[in-house]
């Protein structure tokens, strides 16, 4: 009876500000999340060529607007903003060699029109002057298996097509044994000059591309500070930068009969 | 028609400076004209002024983004000036999310929905306050402009300028959840930046007067609004709409057949009294 009685009284201020709290908690927990999860879907994708310029990924992807002054800036219609559908981080300006490459102006439009930084223009500066090549947009890769010059046939499209020609790219000739008579004219691309224009990639005469731009972080190793070119003397200061960091075992304390049949009883 | 123009005239001038901003937008980039260039996240007024969207500045801070110069000129230039003509006047005269909406109310009333449903909504219109806070969150644990990747507004308005890809969907959805799930339910309810601009509108110079005297109670405003809590002094008070959430649209000056509702320039000194100032009507 009494039970019952006091089901039936109405909430206490006091209580019901609290459930409300709890509920706005727990909703904002649960969109947050949500959200969260969509959030971190749609930025993974890393397939993608961004204006010269731009930030780091990470960088790029917290201080790009999305306004598209870049993409209306660049005379050659090159640059386009991700739509929804796209797969690619929504709003944020990309470019795609194969149908419009970066022709590589030299005063650089799309940049300084960049309201948050996203594009650095400090990150394309030679002594006070804009300078297109020291842009990293990404870098050119050949798959040799595709590529035509590779089989033996004479082709130099993506050498003739490189805006900075015979430094990114160049052609290395090699006997064809084959044949014994002709020579391979192999391109061959510099990963420290290449910009990543694609400029190679949208004159590549094969029906997909055989030589194509990939951001550098996806296309590029590291080989860590632990291998120095001793016989380069700039290469051989990054030993001074290298972070120490030493693996060590620990001797083992058992006598070594023990230690080299260990573990073999469940063989047999 | 004098009645007409009389019952629509800040409707249809509302309209006309949508669709103006958007073709202006749209010629900017598609015909190279440079009155506006950019989107509603930022622009650049004749090359020269940049206007920055601050609840996005705010996103970039809490991704850990450094703000440029550029930019928070661009947020001081849109603070200002929806801080002197009221916050969400950004809501009902620039936004193009508006339009959908407005829509989708209009139908919702015609179809009888509203009668279905009662008047009683099932939802906070705090939420957006909730959303503003949880995008500032997102971002600053993501490092990502959290609210930006999924802004139907930015989705919205860049797709007209930019191309739309599948932004239409994002329309659609905003479209059915007003007409069936939530009467304004997007604008008056969830949307985070209609949220911010509620705060930064508190206190602006515009705001619309209610004069108690002339109100003959036909309540057709609060039916009207939007955001029909701000009304709450109408038949009781004359005194200004002080609440940021009034979007400044002007329905219900417009609907008021006894001129019981007026703009007003905000008087800053005894808007407490309640004293209606004959100066300012």
């Amino acid at each position: 009876m009494s039970e019952n009685t006091q089901r039936k009284e109405p909430l206490t201020d006091r209580r019901k500000f609290i459930l409300n709290m709890a509920r706005g908690i727990g909703l904002a927990t649960l969109g947050g999340f949500i959200w969260s999860a969509y959030v971190d879907e749609v930025t993974a994708s890393t397939l993608l060529l961004r204006p010269p310029g731009a930030l780091d990924e990470a960088d790029f992807l917290s201080t790009c607007i999305k306004c598209g002054l870049c993409v209306e800036a660049c005379p050659f219609d090159t640059l386009f903003l991700a739509k929804p559908g796209d797969n690619k981080p929504v709003g944020t300006p990309y470019f795609t060699p194969r149908e419009v490459p970066c022709y590589m102006c030299t005063d650089i439009p799309c940049v300084p029109v960049c309201p948050t930084g996203a594009l650095d223009e400090q990150s394309l500066m030679t002594e006070g002057k804009f300078d297109i090549n020291k842009a990293e947009m990404g870098v050119a890769v050949i798959d040799a298996h595709s590529c035509i010059a590779f089989w033996g046939i004479q082709c130099d499209a993506c050498y003739r097509a490189c805006p900075i020609l015979g430094t990114a790219i160049t052609i290395e000739y090699s006997k064809n044994e084959r044949t014994g008579k002709h020579a391979f004219m192999k391109p061959v691309v510099h990963a420290d000059v290449c910009t990543g224009c694609g400029m190679c990639e949208l004159a590549c005469v094969t029906e997909k591309a055989s030589i194509f731009v990939l951001p550098k972080e996806v296309a590029m190793g590291r080989a860590g500070d632990h291998y120095i070119k001793g016989w380069d003397k700039e290469d051989d200061k990054r030993v001074r930068d290298a972070e120490a960091k030493t693996t060590k075992t620990e001797l083992s304390k058992k006598p070594a009969i023990d230690s080299l049949n260990e573990g073999l009883e469940d063989l047999y | 028609m004098e009645t007409l123009w009389n019952n629509y005239r800040y409707l249809v001038l509302r309209r006309v400076t949508q669709l103006t901003l958007l073709v202006l937008y749209f010629g900017g980039n598609a015909w190279g004209w440079s009155i506006l260039r950019g989107n509603l996240s930022s622009s650049l007024f004749l090359d020269v002024v940049p206007m920055s969207d601050p609840y996005a500045a705010l996103q970039m801070l809490a991704a850990g983004a450094v703000l440029a110069t550029d930019l928070l000129i661009g947020v001081a230039v849109v603070t200002i000036f929806y801080m002197l003509i009221g916050g969400r006047a950004f809501c009902s005269w620039v936004c193009p999310v508006n339009m959908i909406t407005d829509a989708a109310n209009f139908l919702r009333e015609k179809l009888g929905i509203n009668r279905v449903q009662g008047l009683k909504q099932p939802a906070s219109r705090k939420i957006r306050y909730w959303v503003l806070v949880l995008g500032l969150i997102i971002s600053a644990v993501m490092g990502v402009t959290a609210f930006e990747f999924i802004s139907p507004i930015s989705m919205v308005h860049r797709g007209i300028v930019f191309g739309l890809g599948f932004g239409w969907a994002a329309m659609l959805v905003i479209f059915l959840f007003d007409l069936f799930v939530l009467k304004d339910g997007w604008c008056g309810h969830i949307c985070p930046l209609g949220g911010f601009y509620s705060l930064i509108g508190r206190f602006s110079l515009i705001k619309v007067h209610h004069d108690e005297a002339k109100c003959t109670l036909c309540m057709k405003c609060k039916v009207v609004c939007p955001e029909h809590q701000v009304l709450h002094m109408v038949g009781k008070q004359s005194a200004p709409v002080l609440s940021g959430e009034c979007t400044n649209c002007a329905r219900c000056i417009e609907v008021c057949d006894d001129d019981a509702l007026e703009f007003s320039i905000r008087k800053l000194v005894n808007y407490k009294t309640g004293v209606r100032d004959e100066n300012n009507q």
